[in-house]
């Protein structure tokens, strides 16, 4: 039977093109105490994704399939929790992760303009990825430095008060 | 054992029982809505996620959701305290501000769990006015229709896809107001692994899951002059039927069934009874085959599409093990239009088969393209019993008050063997009956084989038929079937011969069926009565019956000919599973 998983939303067949990462993987979960009974495992389907996504950037179809497979889960349960939890993506991230918190300080205190305006430099849509690869745009509920709002994060630095008028600038810092 | 009290009487129960469970034990009920508990399969439902069940426990600052909490040494309850009915009424009115409400024209109209609460908790004005979701509908698939704004995320259809049945396609996706219950990847039910068994929408409390209905269709076929209409109706629909109408369950109303069908406009009516003594006649020339040689055993039945295309998604590597003899309704579909229509001199295209079915997957085997020949399928539309009924309210028939008849000839001749095959347990006994007859070359007396009745799910049984030991399992309910499987896939289990049925308990739970929620007393009553009809009959062995010896001769030649395998016989075909 050929693999159909290219089937799948978003997919790249991952699993196959990197045989090296997959083996990462794989040692990762079969390091995990794991049993027969999809009861016992579904306790470790997060730390098993949460380790997927670093290895593989994000969780395409396949990715999900062979994480269900190894752990005895249905994939539809897989992909429930990665719909549950932002932190994990079905597509491919950018290298630089421009995240606009528009927790409710920050919202109020004009969030939305920024986003626009990263929009409108990068010619992308929140949750899309520059076609070079080098940005993605999103958005976080609140990082919990209100006091500062509004905040702007780029991977892992912070800016606050923000204002339209640098966005530029902080696009500026993102040297390759 | 635990004291309490509810609505200060005292009751005594098993520790770990629910307050729900307690409440009932004493006649008082208290409303519910996301819980569901199937006895007979031993699966119950508790998510908790409605709050519909709250109680008032003394000396808790919250209130307690009966279904999910449980009872407590010197507990006092208090169902109808002013507190829980508000709590109650404003859980709801909060789901019903997030529903569309539009009863009048929903698929679900008066078998709906929510209208009926809304009903029963004197509700006459929504309060609450917010966003409304909206989703796509998923109509992509021959039998399920999802319409998921309809989904007040009781999670049920989880539990019977992921739980009872393990096929596992839907489970909740996204979070927050957004949250649905979804397959993967929002991928139409068409494109996933799913069965079609439609235990999810016995389950659903509400219309977000439903058939896709062919009534309209039906309609057009019986007013269409050019046609000639035949309708087939399978065993466990007799059983079932006249719930609709407010008879007992466990009344065998195939009489007025005919009748009603008749009234309705059908040319011929005719029984999947007949079809399912002739797949007893190739099913079992197999199997005495099989044994003989010790080649390929076990031989699985193969009368189920959910169950086939469980196995082909699940265990695509074992697709040799079922028998190659299609199901009842699929036979009866190729012998009307190749045969019947021949003795009628009209073509196969200028005949429609409908049938009538207990199931939903049904409505999907008849669509597979192995069905089809030169672009006329073998079966054209299935309805399901609650589709019947509609139609007959439809057509203005009092099916109460109808006379019984006779279905007609040939093809509505059958036996106490089909009859049993609507009930779990059933397919093998019917197989049993005629391979003892077969083997010992005698009429053999003894054909009542108890040991494959009753509701379990897995049942085993080693079977002296003329003196040859055949080991035998009966399986419903596909999460019984994975495990069944996995064990002679790993050698722990050797056998003849399994039934496998997809729906827990057998097609008499077929997802086409009346809806009973959660009611399973109402399905030992639809097997027994199946078991009556079996007794009632004068030939109780489908090879005994006159008018399928008469189809050999005339027309097939023997089971297993050329002939029959070209009209009778499939293949299936692997699948991913997912
Ligand atoms: S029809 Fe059966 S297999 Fe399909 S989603 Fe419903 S319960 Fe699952
Ligand atoms: S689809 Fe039906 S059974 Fe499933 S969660 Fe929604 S309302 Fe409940
Ligand atoms: S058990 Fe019967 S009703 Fe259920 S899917 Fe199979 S054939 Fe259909
Ligand atoms: S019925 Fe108890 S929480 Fe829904």
């Amino acid at each position: 039977m050929s693999c159909t998983c290219d089937k799948m939303p978003g997919n790249d067949n991952l699993i196959e093109a990197y045989p090296e990462k997959r083996a990462e993987l794989e040692a990762y979960i079969n390091s995990l105490p794991l049993s027969d009974s999809p009861d016992r495992n579904r306790g470790f389907l997060i730390q098993s994704l949460h380790k997927a996504q670093g290895v593989f950037g994000y969780l395409p179809g396949c990715v999900q399939l062979y994480v269900a497979d190894k752990l005895k889960l249905h994939l539809s349960e897989v992909y429930g929790v990665i719909s549950f939890y932002s932190f994990f993506t079905e597509k491919p991230m950018g290298r630089y992760k421009i995240n606009v918190c528009t927790g409710t300080a920050c919202f109020v205190k004009g969030a939305n303009k920024i986003v626009d305006e990263f929009k409108r430099f990068l010619n992308i849509q929140e949750g899309e990825t520059t076609s070079d690869g080098k940005f993605s745009l999103g958005a976080l509920r609140c990082v919990g430095a209100c006091s500062l709002a509004p905040v702007v994060m780029v991977n892992e630095r912070v800016y606050g008060n923000v204002t339209a008028k640098l966005v530029p600038e902080i696009l500026n810092d993102c040297a390759e | 054992m635990v004291n309490l009290k509810i609505n200060d009487m005292p009751v005594s129960v098993d520790d770990g029982v629910t307050i729900l469970e307690a409440a009932q034990k004493l006649g008082i009920k208290i409303p519910t809505l996301c819980h569901i508990k199937l006895d007979c399969f031993h699966v119950e439902h508790r998510c908790g996620s409605c709050r519909i069940c709250v109680v008032e426990v003394a000396g808790r600052p919250n209130l307690a959701p009966a279904c999910c909490t449980p009872v407590l040494e010197g507990m006092d309850v208090k169902t109808n305290t002013l507190r829980a009915i508000n709590a109650r009424r404003t859980m709801l009115d909060l789901l019903l501000s997030d529903h569309p409400k539009d009863c009048l024209t929903c698929a679900k109209n008066l078998d709906c769990q929510l209208q009926k609460l809304a009903q029963e908790m004197n509700l006459h004005q929504v309060l609450y006015k917010g966003e409304q979701s909206t989703y796509n509908k998923d109509l992509s698939s021959q039998a399920i229709a999802r319409d998921l704004d309809k989904c007040i995320m009781c999670r049920r259809c989880e539990t019977a896809c992921n739980v009872v049945q393990t096929v596992g396609v839907l489970s909740g996706v996204d979070r927050g107001f957004e949250a649905v219950v979804a397959p993967a990847g929002y991928k139409p039910l068409n494109q996933t692994q799913c069965v079609f068994c439609g235990q999810c929408v016995l389950a659903c409390p509400v219309g977000a899951l439903t058939e896709v209905s062919y009534k309209y269709d039906v309609w057009k076929a019986l007013n269409d002059e050019t046609k000639t209409v035949v309708v087939q109706t399978a065993p466990a629909v007799r059983a079932a039927l006249g719930e609709e109408f407010g008879i007992a369950p466990g009344s065998i109303t195939t009489g007025k069934m005919v009748t009603a069908l008749r009234m309705m406009g059908f040319d011929k009516v005719f029984d999947t009874d007949f079809a399912a003594d002739l797949t007893i006649m190739e099913e079992t020339t197999e199997l005495i085959g099989r044994v003989k040689e010790g080649k390929n055993l076990p031989i699985l039945t193969s009368c189920c599409p959910g169950w086939v295309k469980f196995l082909e998604h699940q265990f695509p590597d074992l697709i040799y093990m079922p028998s190659t003899a299609k199901s009842p309704q699929q036979m009866f579909g190729a012998i009307a239009k190749n045969y019947y229509a021949q003795k009628l001199g009209i073509k196969p295209e200028d005949m429609v088969v409908v049938s009538v079915m207990p199931c939903l997957a049904k409505k999907y085997e008849a669509a597979r393209e192995e069905f089809s020949h030169n672009g006329n399928r073998d079966v054209d539309i299935v309805i399901s019993t609650r589709e019947l009924a509609d139609m007959i309210k439809e057509a203005g028939i009092i099916f109460n008050n109808l006379e019984d008849s006779k279905y007609d000839d040939p093809l509505g001749e059958s036996t106490g063997a089909a009859v049993i095959f609507g009930a779990t347990g059933g397919v093998l006994e019917a197989a049993l009956r005629t391979a003892a007859d077969w083997i010992a070359g005698t009429d053999v007396q003894e054909i009542d084989f108890e040991a494959v009745r009753g509701l379990e799910g897995i049942k085993e049984a080693t079977v002296n038929v003329a003196g040859l030991e055949l080991k035998a399992a009966v399986c419903s309910g596909l999460g019984n079937a994975r495990k069944l499987l996995e064990r002679i896939k790993n050698g722990e289990a050797q056998y003849h011969a399994i039934e496998i049925m997809a729906c827990p308990g057998g097609c008499l739970n077929g997802g086409g069926q009346p809806y009973y929620d959660g009611d399973t007393t109402i399905l030992e009553k639809r097997k027994e009565a199946l078991y009556r009809d079996d007794k009632d009959q004068k030939i109780r062995k489908s090879h005994l019956n006159p008018s399928i010896q008469k189809l050999y001769k005339e027309f097939l030649g023997e089971p297993g000919s050329h002939l029959a395998h070209e009209l009778l016989h499939t293949k299936y075909t692997p699948r991913k599973n997912w």
